[in-house]
């Protein structure tokens, strides 16, 4: 295994499009480090890039926040200003693991594992957030939502590296929230979560609305059905369960230990309806 | 496999060792610096045994890759003590018996100061959040965060 540090982004591209055995790029390292201590992967090559230009920020942009993809959960969470734009996706992120892989995890990093249940990626999906991706080709911008292919795939090609996520700019009487249910109260895997993001009018109506589901599916799925639900309306309580219906029809978890298709499904549908409603206080409508 | 030599600080001191590309900073302060207070109980950033700080973050070395610290600062148990003057934490560790087998103690300990330098006046349950990820096999958990409320109380009346 060699491990590089390159010089800038074009150089990282292109290592690991040369690469022809394995390569991994490595930012926090809570996957990486993970999987070869489990030797689920033997990677011939480690690219860092978390001193490269920007990873470490977190910039003001268009009235939103770009984030850059060597961002840990903990200096996240210690923005006042990403924190009182999109609270949900900042708690989404800061549940991920313990005191210690906050310390290091990235919401990139999270997003690249591939997991259905990876706690950021269906917060930063109701956000609309889009990746910027250096390739080989140079520069594009893509979906949070199109990255995700299946369980531990994403549409990335070889020599694709994520350089930040932008979180856009929300008019007033907007806000997010993210809910996960686990066993446990602490370190743990989602075995469904809900990300939710409205917009409201001054009277407290729905303008939009987005919600996504977590580890109901082989990805993070974004349920457009659920959202038109809730649009037009103050959110009563036909237009909730209209919403919960929508979001149950789109569930396709697995059985495991963890939990069953039932359960799963039922709890996904529990915690979009409660996410829906911290989202709606926080936008200032009332109920 | 291509070695990395790296130079680093550690506890304050410079330090420099060379490496293989998948050791992890566990491995390197423990088999190759000699700094066994951090202990390897998980290896895979579930237990907090081998929690150090890394450029003033609390993290698990076992998930750091040792050629990761070029230039970085690191902080372990070693340095808690100022000579044969314990810190705060583990002496009131030692007077409130926070600890049976040991294992889980040195990252408790720097855990447990990361937080009181965040949060001098924790609750009972930021705590208890807070070394989630330090697991005690022993579970001697009422005990571990009594000794840290009972340590943050003296910390802060100086």
């Amino acid at each position: 295994m060699r491990y590089v540090k390159p010089e800038n982004l074009k150089d990282a591209s292109a290592l690991i499009g040369g690469e022809e055995g394995i390569s991994r790029i490595l930012a926090g390292g809570t996957d990486v480090l993970v999987q070869l201590k489990a030797e689920m992967v033997e990677p011939d090559l480690i690219v860092d890039v978390k001193h490269l230009d920007g990873m470490r920020e977190i910039v003001a942009e268009d009235g939103g926040y770009r984030i850059g993809a060597a961002v840990s959960g903990a200096e996240l969470g210690e923005h006042t200003g990403v924190k009182a734009l999109w609270p949900g996706v900042v708690e989404a992120m800061e549940l991920i693991g313990s005191t210690q892989v906050q310390g290091r995890a990235t919401m990139v990093g999270n997003l690249c594992n591939g997991s259905p249940a990876a706690d950021s990626v269906p917060a930063m999906v109701a956000a609309d957030a889009v990746a910027r991706i250096h390739g080989l080709a140079g520069e594009r911008d893509i979906p949070v939502l199109d990255i995700p292919t299946g369980p531990g795939r994403t549409s990335l090609a070889k020599g694709d590296i994520i350089t930040s996520v932008f979180l856009p700019a929300r008019p007033d009487h907007a806000s997010d929230a993210y809910l996960r249910f686990i066993p446990r109260t602490e370190m743990d895997i989602a075995v469904a979560s809900a990300g939710v993001s409205l917009e409201l009018d001054a009277d407290g109506t729905c303008r939009a609305a987005r919600v996504a589901l977590g580890a109901v599916a082989p990805t993070v799925v974004l349920v457009e059905a659920a959202g038109a639900a809730l649009v037009g309306t103050k959110l009563d309580d036909a237009a909730i369960a209209a919403m919960v219906q929508a979001a149950e029809a789109t569930c396709n978890p697995i059985s495991d230990k963890r939990g069953t298709v039932e359960y799963r499904t039922k709890t996904a549908g529990v915690l979009a309806k409660r996410a829906t409603l911290i989202a709606y206080a926080r936008a200032g409508g009332q109920k | 496999m291509k070695k990395l030599h790296i130079s680093t600080s550690i506890n304050g001191d410079e330090a420099q060792f060379i490496c293989a590309p998948d050791e992890t900073l566990l491995d390197v302060l423990r088999d190759h610096l000699g700094l066994t207070g951090a202990k390897e109980g998980c290896g895979t950033g579930d237990c907090g045994a081998c929690s150090v700080m890394l450029n003033g973050r609390l993290v698990c070395s076992c998930l750091v890759l040792a050629g990761e610290t070029e230039g970085a600062e690191v902080e372990t148990i070693e340095g808690m003590a100022n000579g044969d003057d314990l810190h705060t934490l583990q002496r009131v560790f030692i007077e409130k018996a926070a600890l049976q087998c040991g294992i889980c103690t040195p990252g408790i300990l720097v855990a447990a100061r990361a937080l009181l330098e965040k949060n001098p006046d924790p609750t009972d349950t930021e705590i208890r959040y807070w070394l989630a990820g330090n697991l005690c096999r022993c579970t001697g958990y009422d005990k571990i965060i009594k000794a840290v409320q009972a340590a943050a109380a003296e910390m802060r009346s100086v």
